[in-house]
């Protein structure tokens, strides 16, 4: 690990540490009351969730189009996270939706088609994990698939109709409630730039592990 | 057409989205309050336990699972650059 990604580590750490704290003099919401404070965890993560699918498809488009074989570390590190946060955000959310709607869940547009999009992660992991040689090239069409699905769950909130709060909630918010918002956003992100990176590393020295063996093998 | 076939299409056409407009709608703002409203029948503390300890045990979890990986494939390695030396 670099040292700069040790900063980084260290600085999301203590950010996480801090969290509570920033969370607990957050005011209560009038309607939703103390509940509604899941929100500074659950927005980053759904963001991380969409950061992470755009990262797997951006470095899917560079293996498959530019011929780009290192573009395979990113896709594989961005797709797991794709599914670690997309875990966050399915599980906090009817948490969430449980005291604010009164149900665990409901098949609106943005509930859905995130279960779709971290589902097609899941397809991808579970490809790579035992699809053997060449499941490289499908995965990538796969996550390219699941990349193009972001914009529709991002506006899916301003067009069709939900419980579901709009994105015009972000940038309305009173001040008391941005500034933990925005610390747990910044949390989050120096948290999701150690671990794409670590993961991708993992992954190249996995590559390199494998390619010893082969080398080893030839003797 | 007859008058009244025509009266009534006209009139279900109306009903169904002004019975849509009639639904609930979402919350556009959040409004900030001092104290946390009362009469609340679902307790929210356990729900809001429970959303941060699966997110820190999920972190936690993954960033020891990812650093045993490493060590693992690191050790490796090491072992194999020796071998050929």
């Amino acid at each position: 690990m670099t040292s700069g990604m040790k900063v980084m580590l260290g600085l999301a750490a203590v950010l996480f540490a801090g969290a509570p704290w920033m969370i607990d003099a957050a005011p209560y919401e009038a309607t939703m009351g103390l509940v509604y404070k899941i929100y500074f965890f659950h927005m980053p993560s759904a963001w991380m969730f969409l950061v992470a699918a755009i990262t797997a498809g951006i470095a899917s488009f560079r293996l498959l189009f530019l011929k780009r074989p290192g573009a395979d570390h990113w896709v594989v590190a961005a797709a797991e996270l794709a599914v670690l946060f997309g875990a966050f955000t399915l599980v906090s959310g009817p948490l969430w939706a449980r005291k604010a709607w009164g149900v665990w869940w409901v098949w609106d547009a943005r509930l859905t088609s995130s279960l779709m999009v971290f589902l097609i992660f899941v397809a991808y992991t579970l490809l790579r994990k035992y699809g053997g040689p060449g499941s490289e090239k499908l995965g990538a069409g796969l996550a390219l698939f699941g990349m193009a699905n972001v914009p529709f769950i991002y506006v899916s909130v301003n067009y069709w109709r939900t419980f579901h709060p709009p994105t015009s909630v972000v940038p309305t918010l009173p001040v008391a409630m941005g500034i933990p918002l925005w610390y747990c956003v910044t949390a989050f992100t120096l948290l999701f730039i150690v671990l794409l990176r670590l993961r991708a590393r993992v992954e190249h020295q996995r590559a390199r592990l494998e390619a010893l063996y082969l080398a080893e093998d030839e003797l | 057409m007859r008058l009244g076939t025509f009266l009534l299409v006209l009139l279900l056409n109306g009903v169904a989205p002004a019975y849509a407009l009639a639904q609930p709608q979402p919350p556009k703002d959040f409004v900030p309050v001092s104290e946390a409203p009362a009469g609340e029948q679902i307790p929210a503390m356990p729900l809001l336990g429970s959303a941060y300890a699966f997110i820190w045990v999920g972190v936690l979890g993954y960033v020891w699972s990812l650093g045993r990986k490493l060590q693992r494939i690191d050790r490796e390695i090491s072992e194999l650059e020796s071998r050929k030396r």
